[in-house]
């Protein structure tokens, strides 16, 4: 085929040779000029060159509606190149909304009806490209025509063109549905395409059609057995599999058929056996065609064994060199480890393995899966290759691997300090990554505001810490731990550690309240050192930092005035669970003057219950409980006085 | 079906943009610009299968495309479609038009838009796969070139 000068070269290079956008706009004004001018000429021998430049200025993106006109009376003409040129138009530049698509609808009539092949499949193509519902309606019955009396290159468009006809227009199904069924007997590869995606087309808009089509499911059968099993046919050979595309697209409607349908799956089960056994999986070709298979296998209700065969072949998927081979196989299983868990759960290693994939959307599906593979006996080891992945894994996965881990982590702990030190080597992993820390640890309960207030990177662990020695110090320093090696913690080890925070330069503010406010809590739970806490609690008491000053100031007012309450109100009686989601919740002290008016602290929260407890002393102290909501500002911390059961959380 | 199919180079400029459903001239640009900007993200070792953008659909289609040489071909299609299948299709359309074109490169894409428009038309018809054998599609775009000529010579 050589180079035919159909669009004027000419043109092209002009606007090619154009070196900015402005001087190419100017080129196309030009040509855009001389095309209208020719088209308001006679007819002349030059018109489908004029209108193919109008095409191409078009592709560029340029306003090209003027050439409308001109493709109608070009599919008008008699001259098979003028019509050609004229339909490409048409589909390029006309709509069903327009007026001038209605004037075509004649000449494609005329033209499904001519004696020449070529611009019959004109016409079709043009009607099943942008055929209105009127068009559709109108030329229907000439379709259903050439659907059965017309030669393989005919019926093969009048199947597509019927698609869409049917598209548009729900009702003619029923009038294509026996030339569909009759097309079923035809040799032709193309026309048995056609004709599948037809009765596909059909089967999903009308229930009762595709009732009517199980019928034809052992015509399909035997129709991929010829396919299948069948020596070499040069003609329809791709790479040793014989017309693969035609395979596939069978294959989906069997998929139609057999869905919810006992009878049909049954009728199709060995089938479906063969051809995942036989068919030669080294070549892509062959891999299309078994993945349609197994699509198809586990929507059907088939045999478990035949199921377990479809899983087997998704794992072998996995370790194809082909990447898009790895992706499709991940995605499925991703969409069956509900129904088919166990068959799944066989291929965990190959899928824990993706995990260190170059893809990243491999990653994303095996990260997915392996989430959903976690159970109670295989958390251990699944958290190891988890955590790893973590460590190393792109930052857009971040965040959901560690909500990941923590919801696994949190489901399946096999003990408490496992628990924790999970949790933990989640913490130091991600917290380089601010975006992910608030995730992280809003399932420790604690707010993200807190934390993006410039704390440098440990001390957010460190508040973590802090706040646990004091609210489980005594869980701490019982020792009491069901881990083989149980680490003896003393009151002064826990005292000194808090005071080291405290006196630390790289303790932010923020860090130094939460040690004070441990310090104090540890008050109630420890029994020998209470005056060393006193100490460290007083000397705060003129500290610079205003937030610690009056901390201090209101601590030690508990220790003097309300010692009697110190134990009631800091009495935990919170359960052996370190972490579950909470409320999010913040406290705050209140002074209520003996006027009744309620003085809260610096930095207030939204007040919604106020629990008052009763004293005797004519200043009441008010303590509440405050329900934060999401998304609500950062407040400046003040008192923690923990209650009960509640944790510190500020949001 | 397939929504659309595009051809553009590696700088996004269109060489064959076909749309099997009916967008606005300015739509359509905007969706070769965003295909584009989608698809020329991409790392040469991720695999050959993105959602689709905003504009060419929901989340039931996907981009599935290929990159050779300086071309990318993109096919927008929707869940009705194999992806493997249509990578296979997109191998057949590249070699048809090699075939036709003896040893295709851009430049034959730009001066004969129209005639890759026909090629194509012999293997997607109204967004559905129509042919995939590379012999019957070059026997029938032969046939069909032949008839043009022969009413050119006077």
């Amino acid at each position: 085929m050589t180079s035919h000068t159909h669009i004027p070269t000419q043109m092209i290079r002009a606007i090619r040779s154009a070196r900015t956008q402005c001087e190419e706009r100017g080129v196309i004004q030009r040509e855009c000029a001389a095309i209208r001018a020719q088209f308001r000429q006679a007819d002349n021998g030059g018109r489908s060159h004029n209108l193919a430049k109008l095409l191409y200025v078009h592709m560029l993106g340029y306003p090209a509606h003027f050439g409308q006109m001109e493709c109608v009376r070009m599919i008008a003409s008699p001259r098979y190149s003028e019509k050609r040129v004229g339909y490409l138009g048409a589909m390029m530049l006309l709509d069903e909304k327009q007026d001038a698509s209605l004037l075509i609808t004649n000449s494609i009539k005329n033209d499904l009806a001519h004696s020449n092949q070529y611009v019959q499949s004109l016409a079709l193509c043009t009607l099943a490209c942008m055929g209105s519902a009127e068009m559709c309606r109108d030329l229907a019955p000439e379709i259903d025509r050439l659907l059965r009396a017309s030669n393989s290159y005919i019926k093969k468009k009048a199947a597509l063109c019927a698609v869409h006809i049917v598209r548009k227009v729900h009702e003619l199904g029923e009038l294509f549905a026996p030339a569909a069924r009759s097309l079923l007997s035809e040799k032709n590869h193309g026309v048995l395409h056609g004709a599948v995606v037809l009765i596909i087309e059909l089967c999903e808009r009308n229930p009762e059609t595709l009732e009517r089509f199980r019928k034809t499911v052992p015509d399909l059968v035997q129709i991929m057995k010829g396919l299948v099993l069948s020596g070499y046919s040069p003609e329809h050979d791709v790479a040793g599999i014989s017309d693969p595309f035609l395979q596939v697209r069978i294959l989906r409607l069997l998929r139609i058929l057999g869905r919810n349908n006992e009878g049909a799956s049954d009728a199709m089960n060995d089938l479906l056996a063969q051809v995942a056994t036989n068919t030669d999986s080294t070549k892509t070709v062959g891999n299309a065609v078994l993945y349609e298979t197994v699509l198809t296998v586990l929507d059907i209700k088939s045999e478990s064994g035949l199921r377990v065969l479809a899983v087997n072949i998704l794992g072998r998927f996995l370790l194809n060199n082909d990447r898009n081979i790895r992706y499709i196989a991940m995605t499925s299983l991703q969409k069956i480890v509900g129904t088919d868990h166990n068959a799944v759960q066989r291929h965990r290693g190959t899928i824990v393995d993706c995990l260190k994939d170059q893809d990243a959307s491999v990653k994303r599906r095996a990260l997915e899966l392996s989430l959903a593979l976690v159970s109670a006996s295989n958390i251990r080891s699944m958290m190891k290759e988890l955590l790893l992945f973590l460590s190393s894994c792109p930052p857009e996965l971040r965040a959901h691997a560690a909500s990941g881990i923590f919801n696994a982590a949190e489901r399946y702990a096999p003990s408490q300090r496992w628990h924790i030190d999970t949790m933990l080597h989640v913490l130091i992993t991600v917290n380089t990554d601010r975006a992910t820390r608030p995730a992280a640890l809003s399932h420790m309960g604690f707010s993200p505001s807190r934390l993006t207030s410039g704390c440098p990177s440990a001390q957010s662990l460190v508040q973590v810490a802090c706040w646990c020695i004091g609210e489980y110090g005594d869980l701490l320093l019982r020792g009491d731990c069901q881990e083989t090696e149980p680490v003896q913690v003393t009151e002064d080890d826990a005292l000194d550690a808090l005071e080291t925070v405290l006196q630390s330069h790289m303790s932010s503010p923020a860090t130094r309240g939460f040690a004070l406010t441990a310090t104090m809590k540890l008050s109630t739970r420890i029994t020998d050192n209470v005056d060393r806490i006193r100490s460290i609690v007083s000397i705060y008491g003129s500290c610079i930092d205003v937030e610690l000053q009056q901390r201090a100031v209101e601590y030690n007012a508990l220790f003097k005035k309300y010692d009697h309450m110190r134990y009631a109100m800091k009495k935990s009686t919170c359960p052996l669970y370190l972490i579950s989601p909470p409320p999010p919740q913040s406290v705050q002290l209140h002074m209520k003057a003996p006027s009744g008016d309620s003085l809260p602290a610096r930095g207030t929260a939204k007040v919604t219950q106020m629990v008052v407890l009763n004293n005797p002393n004519k200043v009441g102290l008010t303590h509440t409980h405050t329900h934060t909501q999401k998304g609500e500002h950062y407040l400046n911390p003040t008192n923690h006085l923990p209650m009960s059961r509640c944790y510190h959380n500020r949001l | 079906m397939i929504k659309a199919i595009l051809i553009f180079n590696n700088h996004g400029k269109p060489r064959l943009s076909k749309f099997y459903e009916h967008y606005s001239e300015d739509t359509e640009q905007q969706i070769i610009r965003e295909t584009f900007h989608l698809v020329s993200k991409r790392d040469e070792n991720v695999c050959n299968f993105l959602e689709g953008g905003m504009l060419i659909g929901g989340s039931d289609y996907r981009l599935i495309y290929r990159h050779y040489a300086t071309l990318y071909f993109v096919f927008c299609v929707d869940s009705s479609e194999s992806e493997l299948g249509i990578l296979d299709l997109i191998q057949v359309f590249v070699e048809t038009l090699d075939k036709c074109f003896e040893n295709v490169c851009e430049l034959d894409l730009i001066f004969h838009v129209d005639k890759v428009h026909n090629i194509l038309a012999e293997m997607v018809m109204g967004g559905m796969v129509l042919e995939t054998n590379m012999n019957e599609i070059i026997t029938q775009v032969d046939s069909q070139n032949k008839m043009e000529k022969s009413e050119q010579s006077p």
